[in-house]
Order: C-alpha cells, then sequence, then structure tokens
C-alpha cells in the first residue's frame, strides 16, 4: 500500500462542519468527484496535509436535494461543482462562481447522469 | 471623478500561445487585467465514461490517450490504482523502470514549455533550441519504448518493455551530455535581462493562496510550498533520494526556475534509477478482477494528478476519475491574472503550463 486512505461516510447535513474543520486543521482540498452507484450517487470530497489523505463521501438519494458549496470555505471548490453539476445534474447552493449549467460546453447534457441511459 | 471604464475581452478559445482551447473572460481597464473568468468544455471528451465499456485491463490503453505529454504517467497512475485494489506486488525491475519513464517525460514536458514559453515572448532563437534538446530526449523514449508520444510500455502488473544494460549505460551517457546542452540554454533563461524583464515579479502568486487554492506541481513549489507527490514513494520513488524543488518569490520567474531545476533533478533521478536497478522480473500476471476503491496520486510535470478507481468485481470499472493538475492549477491562474497587464497574460497563463488535453479528458 502506498498510503493510507481514510475514506469516511458523513451526512449531507454534516458536510461543511466538517469541510471547514479541515480547513482549520490546514488541510486543502484536492479535488471533489461524483460516482454514480446502482440508485445513488456519491460524492467524494479529498482532501490533503502533509501528505496525509482524507476523503469524505456523501451519499444522495434524492437528485433534487441540493448540495452546500464548499467554495465559501474553499474557494477552488466552484470548478469541480460546476462539473459536476454540468455532468451529473447535481445542484450546488450559493456557489462562489455559478456558470449555470455553462461550464461544459458538451453534446450531451448532464451525460454522466443515470437518468440519461 | 469617474471610476475607469471596463471592458471584456474574450481571450481564447483560439489564440497563437495557445495549443489547444481554453477561454477566459479579461475584464480591463485600460491595459490592466481586473477580473479573470475561466471556461472550459470546448473539447471535453468523456473519456472516464469509457471504463464502463472497456475491460479494465485494456483500458491503460485510453489513460495513456488522455494527454499526449504526460501519456506515460497518466498510463502508469491508471495502474497503481488498479495495483492498489488488487493488491499486486509489481516487481521491482518495472518500478525502476515506472520511475525512468516517468522522470523522461518529465524532461520533455519541461523542455516543452521552456520553449513554448521563449516563444510566447518572441525569443525564437531559443524557442528552437530548447525544442531541438526535447528531440534528443523523445529519441531515447523512442528507443527504449518504441513510441515518441504514446509509450504504450506500463501496463496492470509491471512493464511491457525492458531496457538492457548497454542500452541504460548509453542513456546515461547522453544525459550527461545533455545535461551540459541544456544547462547553455536554461542559462540564457535564467540571466538574460530580456527574459527576466517579462518574468520577474509578474503574476505574482502568495504562498499562501498557492496552498489555499489547491494549486500543484511547479505552480505551488514556485510559491514555496514542499509538495510533490513522488515522496509518497509510489513505483521505485521511495528509494530514490531527492528533495522536492522549491522557490519562493511565487512570480511567473520562479516558476521558470522550478522547472529548469528540475530539469538536472530528472536527470539525477534517472541516474540514481540506474544506478541501483537490478536484473528480474517485468510483470507480474494479473488475475481475478479489481474489486474496492483507491486514489492513486502521482506527480507529473504538471503537478500531482489523482486517478480514482471505483470497482465492483466486473471487468468493467464503476467510476474512473481523473483529477489533472492544470484542472487545479486554473483558481490559481485566476487568482494571479488582476493587476497584470493585457500583454503579459499570455506569458501568465502560459506559465501554470496548462494542459488542455488532460483537463478535457
Amino acid at each position: 500500500m502506498i498510503e493510507e486512505q481514510k475514506l469516511i461516510d458523513i451526512e449531507v447535513k454534516d458536510l461543511l462542519s466538517q469541510a471547514g474543520d479541515l480547513c482549520k486543521s490546514g488541510y486543502r482540498l484536492v479535488q471533489i468527484g461524483c460516482t454514480k452507484l446502482p440508485e445513488t450517487l456519491e460524492v467524494n470530497y479529498s482532501f490533503d496535509k502533509d501528505y496525509k489523505f482524507i476523503n469524505l463521501k456523501v451519499k444522495l438519494n434524492d437528485l433534487t436535494v441540493a448540495l452546500p458549496s464548499l467554495s465559501g470555505i474553499f474557494w477552488s471548490a466552484f470548478l469541480y461543482e460546476n462539473e459536476i453539476h454540468d455532468l451529473f445534474g447535481i445542484k450546488f447552493t450559493e456557489m462562489a462562481v455559478d456558470y449555470k449549467g455553462n461550464f461544459y460546453r458538451t453534446a450531451v447534457k448532464r451525460g454522466f447522469n443515470p437518468q440519461n441511459e | 471623478m469617474n471610476s475607469p471604464k471596463r471592458t471584456i475581452i474574450p481571450f481564447g478559445p483560439q489564440h497563437p500561445v495557445l495549443p489547444e482551447p481554453i477561454h477566459l473572460d479579461l475584464v480591463v481597464e485600460d491595459e490592466k487585467v481586473v477580473e479573470a473568468i475561466p471556461s472550459l468544455g470546448f473539447v471535453h471528451r468523456g473519456l472516464e465514461k469509457l471504463v464502463e465499456k472497456r475491460d479494465f485491463i485494456d483500458f491503460v490503453y485510453v489513460a495513456e490517450r488522455i494527454c499526449g505529454i504526460c501519456s506515460f504517467i497518466h498510463g502508469l497512475t491508471y495502474c497503481i490504482a488498479i495495483e492498489e485494489i488488487m493488491q499486486i506486488q509489481v516487481p521491482a525491475r518495472a518500478n525502476y523502470l515506472r520511475v525512468i519513464w516517468s522522470e523522461l517525460s518529465r524532461l520533455h514536458s519541461h523542455l516543452l514549455w521552456l520553449g513554448l514559453t521563449a516563444d510566447a515572448f518572441g525569443f525564437e532563437a531559443l524557442f528552437m533550441h530548447t525544442w531541438k534538446l526535447r528531440e534528443k530526449i523523445l529519441d531515447i523514449i523512442e528507443e527504449t519504448t518504441g513510441g515518441r508520444v504514446i509509450f504504450g510500455s506500463s501496463k496492470v502488473g509491471g512493464v511491457r518493455k525492458d531496457i538492457t544494460p548497454e542500452k541504460l549505460a548509453e542513456i546515461i551517457f547522453k544525459l550527461d551530455s545533455y545535461a551540459k546542452e541544456i544547462k547553455e540554454i536554461t542559462d540564457v533563461f535564467v540571466n538574460d535581462s530580456s527574459v527576466k524583464h517579462r518574468l520577474v515579479g509578474v503574476g505574482i502568486l502568495s504562498k499562501q493562496d498557492a496552498y489555499s487554492l489547491g494549486a500543484v506541481g511547479p505552480t505551488l513549489r514556485a510559491s514555496g510550498v514542499n509538495i510533490d507527490m513522488r515522496k509518497l514513494g509510489y513505483a521505485a520513488y521511495k528509494e530514490i533520494d531527492f528533495t522536492p524543488v522549491t522557490e519562493t518569490s511565487g512570480d511567473s520567474y520562479a516558476r521558470c526556475l522550478v522547472r529548469i531545476r528540475e530539469l538536472f533533478q530528472s536527470i539525477d533521478i534517472i541516474k540514481q534509477a540506474a544506478a541501483k536497478i537490478q536484473p528480474g522480473e517485468l510483470e507480474v500476471k494479473v488475475s481475478g478482477t479489481p474489486n474496492g476503491e483507491f486514489f492513486a496520486r502521482t506527480e507529473q510535470p504538471r503537478g500531482e494528478v489523482i486517478y480514482y478507481v471505483k470497482a465492483n468485481g466486473t471487468r468493467f470499472l464503476q467510476r474512473l476519475r481523473v483529477r489533472t493538475p492544470t484542472f487545479a492549477n486554473i483558481p490559481a491562474l485566476v487568482k494571479l491574472l488582476p493587476g497584470c497587464q493585457l500583454a503579459d497574460v499570455p506569458v501568465l497563463v502560459l506559465t501554470i503550463d496548462p494542459c488542455i488535453s488532460c483537463t478535457e479528458r
């Protein structure tokens, strides 16, 4: 194993507080990504400090639920959130920069969304 | 007094300094940039989606084709993700060969960047001399892998090609000679007044901003942050003695200096790997299918790349997510542009070494 990776499942309501704690502890946002599961979507928020990797995992059972944006804590989060919005159709509230679905000019809108298959 | 009139100038997606399409809306007051808004997606390929239809062993070919510059490290990072999930022990010789090809990738990528930057500020002779050197590195890559763009030498479980001890000795001899030529060329970047005039004090990214914005690679290290994913010890890097190259001024000149010093560091790493590599197997047999998830992190020439793989025990992966270094450096670019002159924008965009092909995976 190259490195130990902490993968932590959390609820949507705990996302901002957990991310805020990591920010205060000096972690940087490494990436945000979304994964399609058989009946749900899973959003991964990855952080790093001194090569220690932590990943917060949020499961979204209802695709109409909007996730709170992390861009108020980690400004760069807006890029990842706009990407996820355009590819998967997940909504985010209070993004620092909201491209309103125009971040990616893909031929198929929300091409990674399960409802498109 | 009236505030200065603001104008929005579109920069890209087609622009002489941009080999690939990215767009910036530059809000300017006279010639001064006050805000920059990026947009992407002109050539988004959706390659991540292909994992649902391609066998996980074969997908390394697709991963390598995400980018034509850091192709080898894309393939390698994908292989590492699969190998970690399947707990495959890659033979030591394969790991050393992976280090050698990774550093050859870094050499040709940084030389490419130096040439493009010289071209961007109109120093054509320097551009051509730099790329002449880069050709020699590509020749080594072709001699050892058969490819100049796509190496095709990494596979899940090891590597496909070997480098004989005689060939390795020849490569080291050549690299010693090239190091002298690289020194001559890079001395111009370091000392020439016209180059310094375009780079020193331009586009300063503070240490705090670089870290908090999630910048990676030379863009991050030029601001004084000592983070280099090779220190994780993947492949054979745990056996290599090196210290990440950092600078502290955070300007365009510092980003240039980091890449120049990394050229010599890459040659040193290749020499260390050549001295330590032992005869042995090139690969292990891979049986079964992956089941689990892993975030593989490696250091590309442009910085940290992440391959997240989630597998469900079938031959088709559930998810592949690639976070490329250029994507991570875009927030830093957006922060360092305000305050600069419009004429400096092309050079500033280049100083993050943007790779849109990676970003539009």
